[in-house]
Parts: C-alpha cells; sequence; structure tokens
C-alpha cells in the first residue's frame, strides 16, 4: 500500500471530509455508548439536544464556546508555523491572573484609574502575560533548538503550581471560606452579558472579531505570508530570505496572547474570579479544535461550538441515561484522529 | 546543612528515589525505541493512563499481578499500533498523532472506568506487588519486582540495540530510512514494531502506578510523567544508560521535593509555597534539556514520514 499525491483536491472532497469524519466519529462512539447500556438512539438525541436543542442548550454551548474559539485560534495561528504550542493551558491562567491583579487586587477596587482605562490595562497585561510565557519556549527553540512541545507541557504544570501557591497566598479571597480562589474582579470590568437570562457575554464577540481578524492577517498582509511560508518549510523560506525567527518571535507573542486574552476572558465574562479549575482543559481542546478547523481561523469558531456542544450536551445527557460525561471526550478525541485521516485522504489517494 | 546530609544518608529516601524512578525508567526506555526508530511518540501521557487503568482492572477481576502487566503491555502496544498506522503509513504529523492518542487513551480509560464503577466514592483497591523483602540488597529490598524488571530492562534493551540485527536495523531506520529500504530492510514494518515495543513499555510504565507503587486507579495518577519522560529521553541522547541515570537525577529532586515539603523547607531555613518544591522537578526538566539541547544528536530522521519514492 502507498500514498499517492493529489493533483490538487477537490472542492467536494474538501467539504465531505469534516462530515465523514463526524459520521465516523459517532458510529464509533455508538459502540461505547451500547456499552454502557444506554439505547444509543435515544443518548444521541439527548446529547445533540442538551447541546444545541433548546434556547439554554445554545446559550450554554455558547458560553462554553467562548474560551474555546480564543485557544482555539493560539492554537491555529502557531501550529501554522509550525510552532506546536501545547501551552495553552499555562498560557490561559497566567492571562486570567494578570487580568485580576489589575483589576482586583489593591483592595478588592483594582489600580485607582477610570474604569475604561482600567479595562484596557486588564486586557493588556492578560495577553502580555500570555505572549512572555510563550515567548521563552519560542526562543529556546530558535536560539537552542530546544523542543518547544516539551518546554510549553512543562510549563503548563509549573504555571498551574505557581496558580495554586497564589491563591494560598497574596491573591487569596479571604472571604471565600477557605477555598482556593482569587480576590474577584471589580464589578465594572465584567464584560456585559450578550443575551438576558443567560451567561452569554460579550467576549463571544470578541472571540469572532478576532476569528476574522485572524483570517485576514494570513490571507493579506506581509506576516501571514512569512507565516505560511515558515509553516510550509523553514529552510526553503530561509533561502528566499524571510526573517524566519523574527517570524516565530512575532507568531509566539501572537499566540500566547490570544491564550492570555481567553483566560482575561473568562474572568471578566463569566467566573469573576480565578480559581484552580476554572478551565476544564481549554487549552488542549484548542489543539483539537485547530486540527478539526484544518488550522483556518474562520473554521475555528464551527469546531469551537462543535467541542463545546459536545461538552455541554454530554452533561445534560448523562443526567438523563447511565452514560458517563467522559463519552463528550471520547468523541471529541476520535474526531481528531478521523478528521486527521479525512484530511489527509483529500490529499493523497491510497494505491496498491 | 547536617539535615541534607542525614537524609541523604538515609535508606528511606533512596527507597522513595527508585521507586519515584521507576515508572520513569520504563517510560523513557518505551519512549527511546520509537524515537531511535525514527517515530515521536506523544501518545505516551495517555498510554500511561491507559496502562495503569487496563492492568488495573484485569487484576481486580480475577487475574494475576503478571497477568495485569501483561494486559497493560498489549493495551500499549495496540495504541502503538494505532500511532504507527498514522504516522508510518499514512505520514500524519507525529506531533498531532500523539497527541491525540493521549487524549483518546485518557478519555478511554476514564470513560471505561466510569462505566466499570458508576457509583463509587473511594476508589477500589486491589492487593498490589509486595516488596521483595527477602532479598539481600539494602534499598532495593524495599522494592517490588517491576522496579527490579526497570533496572533489568536497561542493560537488555541498551543490548538489542546495539549489539543485534535487529537493534541495528532499527537505528537505521531511523538516521536513514532510504539507505535501509536499500539494504533490503522494510521500513515501515520495522517502525511498527519499535513503536508498538515501545508503547507496551509505556503501557507497564503506567501499570507501575496502579500494581506496585499504589493499589487503586484515579484520574490524575500520571500527571505530568509521561511528558517528563519525553525530556528525559532528549537528556539521555537516546542512549540507555543515560536514560537511567536521567530518570535517577529526576526521581532524586521529587523525593527531595516530597521531603523539603515535609520539613516545610526546613533544610535551607526558608518557609516557602509547598507548590514551589513541586515545580522544582518540572523546572530541573527543563533546564536539562537547555543545557543538552546544543549537542543533542536526534535521529536523523525523527518527525519524518517515509513515502517511498518521495523525497
Amino acid at each position: 500500500m502507498r500514498l499517492e499525491r493529489r493533483d490538487r483536491p477537490s472542492r467536494l472532497a474538501l467539504l465531505a471530509a469534516p462530515l465523514a469524519a463526524v459520521a465516523v466519529t459517532l458510529a464509533l462512539s455508538s459502540l461505547l455508548v451500547a456499552w454502557a447500556g444506554a439505547p444509543v438512539g435515544r443518548a444521541y438525541a439527548l446529547l445533540i439536544e442538551g447541546g444545541f436543542g433548546s434556547r439554554f442548550a445554545l446559550t450554554e454551548t455558547l458560553t462554553r464556546a467562548t474560551p474555546l474559539i480564543l485557544t482555539g485560534l493560539s492554537a491555529a495561528l502557531a501550529f501554522r508555523a509550525r510552532l506546536y504550542n501545547i501551552g495553552i493551558e499555562g498560557q490561559l491562567y497566567a492571562g486570567a491572573i494578570a487580568a485580576v491583579a489589575v483589576g482586583g487586587l489593591h483592595g478588592g477596587s483594582g489600580f485607582a484609574a477610570p474604569a475604561p482605562l482600567l479595562f484596557a490595562l486588564m486586557i493588556g497585561a492578560a495577553m502580555a502575560a500570555g505572549a512572555l510565557l510563550l515567548l521563552g519556549p519560542a526562543l529556546l527553540k530558535s536560539r537552542f533548538g530546544v523542543d518547544e512541545v516539551v518546554t510549553t507541557l512543562l510549563l503548563n504544570f509549573i504555571v498551574l503550581l505557581a496558580v495554586s501557591a497564589l491563591l494560598d497566598g497574596p491573591m487569596k479571597d479571604p472571604t471565600a471560606m477557605g477555598w482556593p480562589q482569587s480576590v474577584a474582579l471589580q464589578d465594572s470590568l465584567q464584560l456585559d452579558k450578550l443575551v438576558p437570562r443567560s451567561r452569554v457575554h460579550t467576549g463571544l464577540l470578541a472571540a469572532l472579531a478576532l476569528s476574522a481578524a485572524l483570517w485576514a492577517l494570513l490571507r493579506f498582509t506581509t506576516l501571514g505570508f512569512e507565516i505560511r511560508a515558515v509553516g510550509s518549510g523553514a529552510r526553503a523560506a530561509a533561502f528566499a530570505g524571510m526573517p524566519v525567527a523574527a517570524t516565530a518571535v512575532k507568531v509566539a507573542l501572537l499566540s500566547g496572547a490570544l491564550a492570555g486574552l481567553a483566560g482575561a476572558v473568562e474572568v471578566a465574562g463569566r467566573t469573576g474570579y480565578v480559581t484552580l479549575d476554572m478551565s476544564p482543559g481549554y487549552g488542549m481542546s484548542g489543539v483539537v479544535i485547530a486540527m478539526l478547523a484544518m488550522l483556518n481561523p474562520l473554521a475555528v469558531v464551527a469546531a469551537a461550538v462543535f467541542v463545546a456542544g459536545m461538552l455541554v450536551g454530554a452533561d445534560s445527557m448523562s443526567r438523563a441515561v447511565a452514560v458517563p460525561t467522559y463519552i463528550a471526550d471520547v468523541i471529541v478525541a476520535i474526531a481528531l484522529i478521523g478528521m486527521l485521516v479525512a484530511t489527509l485522504l483529500t490529499q493523497y489517494r491510497i494505491r496498491r | 546543612m547536617s539535615e541534607t546530609l542525614e537524609l541523604l544518608a538515609s535508606a528511606p529516601f533512596w527507597v522513595a528515589v527508585l521507586r519515584i524512578a521507576t515508572p520513569l525508567i520504563l517510560g523513557t526506555l518505551g519512549v527511546l525505541l520509537c524515537e531511535r526508530a525514527g517515530v515521536l511518540n506523544l501518545g505516551i501521557e495517555g498510554i500511561m493512563v491507559a496502562g495503569a487503568f487496563a492492568g488495573w482492572v484485569a487484576v481486580y477481576q480475577g487475574a494475576s499481578l503478571w497477568a495485569g502487566v501483561g494486559v497493560a503491555a498489549l493495551t500499549g502496544a495496540a495504541f502503538g499500533l494505532l500511532h504507527a498506522a498514522l504516522t508510518v503509513s499514512l505520514g500524519l504529523s507525529q506531533h498531532v498523532s500523539g497527541l491525540g492518542i493521549t487524549l483518546l487513551a485518557t478519555s478511554l480509560a476514564s470513560y471505561a472506568y466510569r462505566v466499570s464503577f458508576p457509583k463509587v466514592d473511594s476508589p477500589p483497591t486491589i492487593q498490589p506487588f509486595a516488596p521483595l523483602a527477602g532479598w539481600p540488597i539494602p534499598v532495593l529490598n524495599a522494592q517490588t519486582a517491576l522496579t527490579v524488571l526497570a533496572l533489568l530492562l536497561v542493560p537488555l534493551v541498551a543490548w538489542l540495540l546495539m549489539r543485534t540485527p535487529l537493534g541495528l536495523a532499527w537505528r537505521m531506520v531511523g538516521e536513514n530510512p532510504a539507505a535501509a529500504e536499500g539494504q533490503g530492510l522494510n521500513v515501515a514494518a520495522l517502525r511498527y514494531g519499535a513503536v508498538m515495543a515501545g508503547s507496551a513499555l509505556m503501557g507497564v510504565a503506567g501499570a507501575f502506578l496502579t500494581l506496585s507503587a499504589f493499589n487503586a486507579f484515579y484520574f490524575n495518577m500520571v500527571n505530568g510523567r509521561g511528558w517528563v519522560c519525553v525530556a528525559l529521553v532528549v537528556f539521555a541522547s537516546w542512549r540507555p544508560g543515560k536514560a537511567l541515570l536521567g530518570a535517577l537525577l529526576f526521581a532524586f529532586f521529587d523525593a527531595l521535593q516530597l521531603r523539603l515539603q515535609q520539613t516545610g523547607g526546613g533544610a535551607f531555613g526558608l518557609e516557602l509555597p509547598y507548590q514551589l518544591y513541586l515545580m522544582l522537578p518540572y523546572a530541573m526538566a527543563i533546564v536539562a534539556l537547555v543545557l543538552v539541547a546544543r549537542r543533542a544528536a536526534y535521529p536523523q530522521a525523527l518527525m519524518k514520514p517515509y513515502r517511498k519514492g518521495e523525497r
């Protein structure tokens, strides 16, 4: 068996690939649902209904999708330039901590500054924190050749421990009855609700705007061209006179900033303070979402809504039938692998 | 200062070092085998979780402890087969496929655990491996047979890689697959074999946690140990002997931080948050990577899919 490159992938195949991947995923996962002893049809109906089937389900899914779009964009941008940023989780927490440090400490009122300025400072600090956290591994990669996958993965553990120390110490909320929870962000910095009587907040609009902006950046700007060139071959790009190292640094700063922003948006839009479980793996989900979206910033939105819908739907399904919520993680993991194979088959054909 | 010296002279400290090192030795040897044949395997973190669960559940269902180890190895090899199919046959990105395997193995283990034990508050336990109390060697006689197995595997893997035709063939497909093909070697089959064997070791590394170090399965028990193994292989310049050294060094810092936590950092006369000590091993892994990165002799074909007739 060998693979032969197709001259040009057909448009139909490119559209069919994600659908085929999802169909295969649902078929394989149904075996697991059946193993748990639940009726497959009813379980899937409950899953879809719980994720997308009502006003409540939709708003919950969109709330969950907001940080996922941002972490998905962070991963998609970095992976485009072959910078394997697996440290998004840590960068998200760094952003969340930075946001509260600016807008929550100092007697619960944040720095003494007018609210709009303080808001800008908060967002800026969160993005800077995420960016700086990724800058280290990116420089280690370009200067010393240290594999960024391992350094960013290990940094996640270090950052989470640092957050835990901060929540025990200087940023601890004294009124939280001993729960490890940070002081709250001051009220004027909280994001407005987008839909009344729901948790969807204006962070969703920011995420959508950034998705379009990133698409335009990759498509129409010099930096975008450089990123795509570096991604398709660093040596060739260097030979063509591209500033490979400088591009990698810019990508690292942007990708880290997006992850940091995800943390700030979660704090300002949903939780109001930092806890150690504020992100149930949004970082790793971002990597999956980027791959599901074939690294296209616009498709990241759709992939994030899909993943969020599965997570929210699985929660509500497991309350009705005896299928553990972990089914959502299994579905997402199989979808990722299915999508990788489907994408490959749009570019190659299998020959005997 | 004298307290620190006292600690280093105490047998229980070194018992802890060797116990902490065991899964790292097994996992690092597993990653090493895969990478020597040219395949990065970031599936290790999830394969360890799956091995920990599968080995434990087999023993819980009545299998013997060694049968549990076998089940863990087979589980690892099965995920290795999937990783090899994706990266060797289909030539997908080894980074992404590995992360996908980690997600899949972790979520499958969690799902299977919850399906098997829907309503338990405290995890059910098994009777784990007992220490080899009869042995005349101090420190080692407080360990279990799995630790001895891990220590024996180090020279075995070194011999296999360096002194046998199979090892030579594995190294060749990791350095120059086109030349290996020219010698009549089957590149794909060799890589499948190395990835499956390495993944089996990763599965056993996970099973050590549930069958020897603890006696139950917890969701977060692997907790980054797999990623540490990936770092240790670079630190070890892909040599089994140095991998053992790296695992022991890492375990030394982990045991040290555990002890410093208990004494509240008394050894240095400072009150520090305990999280700082927990960070120490991860920080050491990064520092070690940076120190060796410049002269790291990566297998030349690592992360490069091999397609016949395609350059």
